[in-house]
């Protein structure tokens, strides 16, 4: 009986997280990035790229990954009857929300969802990254019980919901049909991709089992902190674990500070980055991914917030406030990670957070 | 009652905690409108010692918690 009930409460979200640890293993190995199977951030930061929203010649590629989880969100969401356009949730402040977790997670080098990636290369650099994002969540479920809310989103017709879809598709669509008009990296990460088709069923795969079981790398500390429950977690934990096993058993198993594929080793601003990234996700409901999955499921919102983390990763290239990797020349290990102009902008965003954190706590006739 | 309906993940879920720990009503609706919402307010009801019946109303769910 007992086993029964953790299968019915964990069997789903653990299927999804061994699923997207799988994906991130197979992407790898068919020509992604190492240790960024999948990375959210880093993938809307090279779609923005492959667009000419920013022009760091390393990191732009249409990444069909990002379209196929938004598209298998929405093929979820429609087959079970859960596709609901809404909106109306404090847009712009998501939008800005949006922008400043994307710059966190570039300074780190990553979203949550690679973090976990990393850990599982046996990536040490990303402990301080884990450590941040914690105490980011903290901070934002202290805000969560003060009774912090960005206000309902209503019912909108059905439009509405399908639009970041429909974008989604327009990609794809460019990607296969028009790719000249889109920049492609010649070298750097933007350059190391699997064949489009494999990157796609990967993404639909992932949105489809994320959907299903609400995986949320944001999500699943929170509601440890906040609920006491576990369930959100086990899919945190299995993407990890999977990972882990299968780069074990490939040979890709690292456990090491150093020379980390596309990490650095300034731990203190790897810190700092994911306790933004974190924060902000706590304040929109989840991580970048549970964003793309709520979009396919036809929030609004949450599709504001996915076009405000493509301006980000845009201002982060732009404004020079991306981390770069440690990197060796000639012999001489030279640590990475984010220049002055990336520091004032993680404290700006600490400054932004904080401001939308107070201005959406409830007043004292509604506490 | 708790009105939860478009409320961001976990919200649903503080708004009903609030309402039972403070009160500590022998019974409860809440309104939702996602069926995440319908899981996780049913998961932390029931982790209070409440039982839960959900009734579709429309596009909304109204969930009745009870001892």
């Amino acid at each position: 009986m007992k086993e029964n009930t953790f299968a019915r409460r964990y069997g789903l979200m653990i299927l999804a997280g061994v699923v997207v640890g799988a994906a991130a293993l197979i992407l790898t190995a068919a020509g992604n990035p190492k240790n960024m199977g999948f990375c959210i951030a880093c993938f809307e930061r090279d779609i923005a790229g492959a667009l000419g929203l920013h022009g760091a010649g390393k990191v732009q590629y249409l990444r069909p990954e990002i379209p196929g989880i938004v598209l298998g969100a929405m093929l979820s969401a429609l087959s079970f009857r859960e596709f609901k356009a809404r909106a109306g949730s404090c847009p712009a402040s998501r939008f800005v929300l949006g922008l400043f977790v994307m710059i966190g997670a570039l300074a780190f080098l990553g979203c949550p969802l690679r973090m976990v990636i990393r850990l599982g290369g046996g990536d040490l650099t990303a402990v301080a990254g884990l450590l941040g994002f914690l105490a980011g969540i903290l901070v934002g479920v202290a805000f969560l019980k003060k009774g912090f809310s960005l206000g309902r989103a209503y019912p909108v017709k059905q439009g509405e919901g399908l639009i970041l879809p429909a974008v989604m598709a327009g990609l794809l669509a460019l990607l296969l049909l028009a790719p000249g008009l889109l920049k492609f990296s010649e070298e750097g990460p933007g350059s190391m991709r699997a064949f489009w088709l494999i990157s796609l069923a990967a993404g639909l795969a992932v949105g489809f089992f994320a959907q299903r079981s609400r995986l949320c790398m944001a999500g699943g500390l929170r509601d440890v902190f906040l609920l006491r429950d576990f369930t959100l977690l086990a899919g945190f934990l299995a993407i990890w674990a999977t990972v882990t096993v299968g780069n074990l058993i490939l040979g890709n198993y690292n456990l090491s500070m150093l020379s980390q594929p596309v990490a650095h080793s300034q731990h203190l601003w790897s810190f700092l980055g994911m306790a933004l990234a974190g924060w902000g996700s706590i304040l929109l409901g989840g991580c970048p991914l549970r964003q793309l999955i709520l979009a396919g499921e036809g929030n609004g919102d949450a599709a504001v917030t996915v076009l405000g983390m493509v301006a980000g990763a845009a201002a982060a290239h732009n404004f020079g406030l991306a981390g770069n990797p440690d990197s060796a020349a000639d012999g001489v290990y030279q640590v990475g990670g984010i220049g002055t102009a990336g520091m004032i902008a993680v404290v700006i965003g600490f400054a932004v957070l904080l401001a939308v954190s107070l201005l959406h706590l409830p007043g004292k006739e509604e506490a | 009652m708790v009105d939860a309906r478009g409320q961001s993940c976990p919200i649903p879920v503080v708004m009903t905690r609030k309402a039972l720990e403070k009160e500590k009503p022998a019974r409860l609706e809440v309104l939702v409108d996602a069926q995440v919402a319908v899981e996780n307010v049913t998961r932390c009801a029931r982790s209070l010692g409440y039982q839960v019946t959900a009734e579709p109303q429309g596009t909304d769910f109204k969930l009745i918690l009870s001892k």
